[in-house]
């Protein structure tokens, strides 16, 4: 009876909507459709509705011919779903449960929820006038929130979060007799001030496209990926393919013959992020995965954790109340192999800059090693020692060596905190082996001066100091991602035990992590899952298992593929690698192999999101993969066509974040990034508005996923009848934000900011503190987990035992000659001691995470970024990447300025613009990671790129024999200026053109 | 006295992050103003541009970042004309007027800090408005100092009392005074960009090794008279900064304790001397 009136009354509601908004009406006119309720007893108490109309009807009983029927198991059941205060828990626990069944076309059984939430959400305001018949309105980016303005559909400009009135004040560091609060708003970078000029992109894709010589009935032509054109084809022949083409090679091939690949970051949003939508999508086809390498962590995972733990956070310390301990008590900073000016926390923007600037004005010494005097360097100054690329554990050797033969480390923290310091002593002084690390005897592999290294060794021995090893401070990029790079993050928390890590102003980092704000209010980052009910490969399992009722999802195949051996799987059909497993520090040591046991080969790939052509090492290899005839089926998804688009048998297109419905909170990654957002000044979660409607026929990866799962009978479970805007709703209400603002309020005002902690009633821990001290761990991240320690739970750290060891009793279990358990010095198997190929190829390549893009988003795509000239280099009407050479090496080649050069070795060709600059050594060329372009001038995968793919350089090889740690940083090449005719090479480039 | 706008940039804090110019690109491409500005071109329009100067060699270095933009002159040369076609507004912001500058190639040519771009296809001269548009309704400061995460530039309206003590009480320059233009965009540490230092590395043997010198004063001498002292560091460094380009031949005197170096120098642009080793006296 209550379902019946509530049934009745939905009739109503729609008409009424639909005649106040013009919106809805068009809605419900979508579709000519009857759309059947019922109970499994009968008619008693069913009701059906008919669209088609200006107005919805709907009656009593059971219809004939309804097109798609809901049945309930009892009137209970159907209450549970359509009382006004409606459950979701509920409704997932029936459907569960079978409780609730859906016969007929599973599209519109979706189409008609989803009617009933869009007549809900119809009314709601969203965002705010801003004059001008402006409307500001909120979005999110990898470098934070943006208020976005938007005119008459078009996006007039992108501003960082300025606070009002409404949102909370600052949090206050005193220290040496100065305060220090952030500014009210958040920062942001060039590549998100960029973003209007991406979604407005030529190359953006605006409808599905095929191949032109690609007939899944006939010729699939392989061969002519990367060179043959695309025909537009329309959304039902695209969905037609790539569904009949799912079915047919799981049908024909079996068991794990769909693989995925997608970039490491994506769009912003809880809910667009691969390890969301796309996630779920996989799991419901059943793939091979293949798994990311740590690729900014590396060292740090493959070897630090071994003497201290953290594989939660893949071998990064623990981030907490570093902002007031440094600025407090530190006396001085060495940033090693850090650039937070340019990588910024990954996600954080300039977050941290305001406050290395203070500690530099109150005092706080600056060090800074780098073969490049990097953007940190050159803005806070202090003192640069440049050092030749992959020799820095050597120097790291002979600082404790000094401090050994001096008596300038903490003998009491040693003797009581750590284990195994005697045979890490006995190494360096030379007992062990006979060769004494001393400052003379790294001089001539690090090119750094002896007197330097004694004079930094004193300094650092005598004074309390923050070591920024790697962008974030532990981890990310540079000298981790080398061929010494287990190495060099072994010794950097090697010295760092020595120094008492832990104690009053003496820890890892550099100011961009550990901010005073509120860390117990919780809001899901996107490694958490997002909607994707996936528990084993997310951070869902420790919050949202719980916070967000959902239907589950998980990937039936085992089978799986390391990201930069994808091209070796697909050409020889064998490769083997190790995994990421935050769990434990012995996961790690569980080679995988491809293929695996009674697995299919790998015949279909489903792209997704950025490019790998400049991402992954050797990638010359994958466009030999792509034209080989491994792969029967490549669909590519993506917003631009750009590097690995131009591969596919199928392009989707699909829209950016700011054309659909999202969620997030700035910085927050959740997962192995956990508390990420501890480097923000201000916590922001915002809703990301629809600013405006997707561009040509792209539509949100959502959809498209929708829409495939649709035509494979598996819409109302993917989508579970919500919209994205629902989704969001479960994000929110997942969150502790429901007790701070009402849903409708966050729609309009588009954003929340956590009110700083009140440091007199809620000091932060200090990382690593209770270590120092003795003490039970007292910073809030879940881990060690509980079997993850050796005595009693939280007191200690992940190692065997319990303290910080010298001698890493996990790699004594497992047999890897680059990892011994003592860290040695062994040098790079690709460098200048490899005299052969130094001979060849005398220039060290570095290529660091980008500082005007983010990895390869904003890169090309006429973005604005192209234009600045530290990124791109406009020559002859095309944007080159720019190759920072030294004068010296300059000058021996007759390159100028701005001359077009070839860098080159036995592994590829890529032409780049010179950039002439002392920043860098002599023998050493810089250029950054991650071009989105991949536009070989001739044969792709055996012609010189002009896109800027520098990575095609590197090396595949693994730091050491038995990790899946990579080492782009280990790069031997030559350069030369490039004289081929401009003109020429256009031609060539253009004739892989789009023939629609 | 009305207060008008002016633009404060500290060349030390500058580190090119770019925000600035990437703004400025925002707000312009592809939206117009009427009364304000046309729209900017996507490329080619460099309406606030970031120059670049390095100086030294390696280890020591120091790079400088100088953004360039309309200096909103007081005696602006691209207003001096009778069609009106550029006009200063109360607050103290030149707006190059986007009709009755149409096809006035001159405009362009007319700005001695290259600060004015052509637009061909809209045959426009175009620059940099202080975000007047968005002023006008209630920003509180242009795009280029919301953005800008160093606080590098900072903006502020005053009247002309209150910009004299500010420019004087914290030591603000214009670029190119000897033009006599007045403007109204003022930078700091510009030696860093303009000047240039002498520097280098003292060592001395100290238990059979070198070992880095800290605490030699250094002297550098222009015809027998002292114009810059420093003392070195405990890596052994000295820099004497903020010395005219081209100054010539120097002499540098280092003395330690017991121990004393003397070296000629020439100076054309920055040098890093490199190691220099102290002998006992």
């Amino acid at each position: 009876m209550k379902v019946g009136l509530v049934l009745k009354a939905a009739e109503w509601v729609m008409n009424f909507t639909a005649a106040r908004y013009p919106v809805f009406e068009q809605r419900i006119q979508e579709r000519t459709a009857v759309v059947q309720l019922r109970l499994r007893g009968g008619a008693n108490g069913a009701r059906h509705f008919t669209f088609g109309g200006r107005r919805v009807t709907s009656a009593r009983g059971l219809h004939a011919k309804p097109d798609v029927v809901l049945t309930f198991k009892d009137a209970e059941v159907a209450w549970d779903v359509f009382k006004p205060n409606a459950r979701r828990i509920d409704a997932v626990n029936h459907a569960k449960n079978f409780s609730i069944e859906v016969t007929g076309n599973d599209e519109l059984a979706c189409w008609f929820t989803e009617t009933i939430s869009i007549m809900r959400a119809v009314g709601w305001k969203l965002g705010t006038d801003a004059g001008n018949g402006e409307t500001r309105m909120l979005n999110a980016t990898n470098s934070g929130p943006v208020f976005v303005y938007v005119k008459d559909g078009r996006i007039v400009r992108m501003t960082p979060i300025d606070f009002d009135e409404h949102d909370p004040q600052p949090w206050t560091i005193r220290a040496r007799g100065r305060d220090f609060s952030p500014p009210r708003k958040t920062t942001t970078t060039s590549h998100t001030l960029a973003s209007k000029s991406m979604v407005y992109s030529p190359d953006r894709l605006l409808y599905p496209m095929k191949r032109v010589d690609f007939d899944p009935n006939g010729e699939r032509n392989p061969q002519n990926r990367g060179k043959s054109g695309y025909v537009r084809i329309s959304w039902d022949e695209a969905l037609d393919l790539v569904v009949s083409e799912i079915q047919r090679v799981k049908r024909v091939h079996g068991h794990g013959a769909i693989m995925n690949s997608h970039s490491s970051h994506h769009t912003w949003g809880n809910i667009g992020c691969y390890v969301s939508a796309f996630n779920r999508f996989m799991n419901a086809i059943g793939y091979t995965k293949m798994v990311i390498n740590p690729d900014s962590w590396e060292g740090w995972y493959w070897g630090a954790v071994h003497h201290y733990g953290y594989s939660m956070r893949l071998g990064a310390i623990e981030p907490y109340g570093h902002v007031e301990d440094c600025l407090q008590e530190a006396e001085m900073i060495v940033y090693w192999s850090s650039d937070p000016e340019s990588t910024g926390g990954s996600y954080g923007a300039f977050e941290g800059t305001l406050r290395r600037m203070f500690a530099r004005d109150i005092g706080i010494e600056m060090v800074h090693i780098d073969p490049h005097l990097n953007y940190t360097a050159s803005l806070l100054g202090g003192k640069w020692i440049p050092i030749i690329p992959g020799t820095d554990p050597a120097l790291a050797h002979a600082i404790a060596h000094v401090w050994i033969s001096e008596g300038l480390y903490d003998k009491k923290y040693v003797a009581e905190r750590t284990t195994g310091f005697d045979k890490y002593s006995d190494y360096v002084m030379g007992v062990e082996g006979g060769v004494p690390k001393s400052p003379e005897w790294q001089a001539a592999e690090t090119g750094v001066p002896a007197h330097t290294v004694r004079a930094l060794a004193r300094k650092w021995g005598t004074r309390k100091t923050y070591l920024a090893a790697g962008g974030k401070g532990t981890t990310f990029g540079g000298a981790c991602r080398s061929a010494t790079g287990s190495q060099w993050a072994r010794a950097m928390v090697c010295l760092m035990g020595m120094q008492g890590l832990g104690k009053p102003g003496v820890n890892f980092g550099n100011l961009q992590y550990g901010a005073p704000i509120d860390l117990n209010f919780y809001f899901p980052g996107y490694g958490e899952g997002g909607i994707s009910g996936d528990l084993e490969t997310t951070g869902g399992v420790v919050q949202m298992v719980q916070r967000q009722p959902q239907l589950p999802s998980m990937n039936i195949v085992t089978q799986r593929i390391t990201r930069n051996r994808i091209a070796e799987a697909l050409l020889k059909g064998k490769t083997e690698g190790h995994p990421i497993d935050p769990k434990s520090s012995h996961g790690q040591f569980m080679k995988f192999g491809y293929p695996s046991p009674g697995h299919s080969r790998v015949r279909m790939m489903y792209k997704y999101g950025g490019s790998h052509f400049g991402t992954v090492q050797e990638s010359n290899k994958l466009a030999e993969a792509y034209q080989s005839d491994a792969l029967e089926f490549v669909v590519n998804q993506s917003i631009w066509h750009e590097g690995e688009s131009k591969f596919a048998d199928l392009i989707l297109p699909a829209c950016t974040n700011f054309e659909r419905w999202d969620i997030g909170e700035w910085s927050v990654a959740g997962g192995y990034s956990h508390h990420n957002n501890c480097q923000l000044n201000y916590r922001v979660i915002s809703i990301q508005h629809p600013c405006v409607a997707p561009l040509g026929e792209s539509k949100s990866d959502y959809q498209i996923f929708l829409a495939i799962m649709h035509r494979m009978g598996m819409g109302t479970y993917y989508g579970e009848g919500l919209t994205e805007l629902d989704w969001c709703r479960l994000q929110f209400d997942a969150s502790d934000l429901p007790k701070r603002m009402s849903w409708e309020k966050f729609l309009e005002r588009g954003y929340y900011v956590v009110p700083p902690e009140d440091m007199q009633v809620s000091p932060q821990a200090v990382a690593m503190r209770w270590f120092a001290e003795g003490r039970k761990k007292d910073v809030p991240e879940p881990h060690p987990l509980p079997a993850g320690n050796s005595a009693r739970f939280r007191e200690g750290l992940q190692t065997q035992s319990g303290k910080f060891e010298f001698e890493a009793s996990s790699l004594k279990m497992f047999d890897d000659p680059g990892r011994p358990p003592v860290n040695k010095y062994i040098p790079s198997w690709e460098g200048r001691q490899t005299s052969e190929l130094y001979t060849r190829f005398p220039l060290q390549l570095l290529s660091p995470h980008p500082r005007y893009s983010f990895h390869t988003h904003t890169d090309g795509k006429d973005s604005f970024v192209n234009d600045i000239e530290e990124h791109r280099v406009l020559v002859d009407g095309y944007y080159y990447l720019a190759a920072r050479i030294n004068p010296r090496e300059a000058a021996a080649r007759g390159i100028a300025h701005h001359d077009l050069v070839k860098l080159y070795n036995d592994r590829a060709s890529v032409i780049c613009a010179a950039v002439i600059t002392a920043r860098i050594l002599p023998g050493v060329v810089q250029c950054y990671a991650s071009s989105a372009v991949y536009d070989p001038i001739g044969e792709p995968g055996k012609s010189p790129d002009r896109g800027g793919c520098v990575n095609a350089l590197a090396p595949t090889r693994w730091q050491t024999e038995k990790t899946s740690a990579s080492a782009p940083n280990s790069c031997l090449i030559e350069v030369e200026k490039w004289t081929q005719a401009p003109a020429a090479a256009a031609a060539m480039s253009d004739a892989a053109g789009v023939a629609a | 006295m009305s207060a008008k706008w002016a633009l404060f940039i500290d060349v030390a804090k500058c580190h090119n992050c770019r925000n600035c110019y990437v703004a400025c690109k925002d707000e312009h491409v592809g939206n117009d103003y009427p009364g304000y500005a046309a729209p900017q071109p996507k490329h080619g329009h460099d309406w606030i541009a970031i120059h670049t100067h390095e100086r030294g060699e390696a280890p020591m270095v120091d790079v400088a970042h100088l953004p360039t933009l309309c200096m909103q002159c007081e005696d602006a040369p691209c207003m001096k004309r009778d069609d009106g076609a550029v006009y200063r507004r109360d607050d103290g912001v030149v707006i190059i007027d986007p009709v009755k500058a149409k096809g006035k190639r001159d405009i362009a040519g007319s700005c001695p800090y290259g600060a004015i771009w052509w637009n061909e296809e809209a045959q426009l001269a175009q620059k940099w408005i202080f975000d007047a548009h968005l002023l006008d309704r209630g920003w509180k400061e242009p795009r280029c100092v919301e953005v800008c995460p160093t606080e590098a530039m900072t903006s502020a309206k005053l009247d002309d009392a209150a910009l004299q003590s500010k420019v004087k009480g914290e030591g603000w320059e214009v670029l190119k005074p000897e033009l006599g233009t007045r403007p109204r965009v003022f930078y700091k540490n510009l030696h860093r960009y303009q000047k240039c230092f002498v520097g280098g590395t003292l060592v001395a043997a100290a238990n059979g090794v070198d070992d880095c010198v800290e605490g030699a004063t250094v002297e550098l001498l222009k015809d027998g008279r002292v114009v810059a002292t420093a003392t070195s560091d405990a890596f052994g460094e000295f820099k004497l900064d903020g010395l005219p380009p081209d100054g010539g031949g120097y002499e540098l005197v280092v003395n330690s304790a017991q121990r004393q170096a003397r070296v000629a120098v020439e100076l054309g642009a920055s040098r890093y001397l490199g190691t220099l080793r102290l002998e006992t006296v």
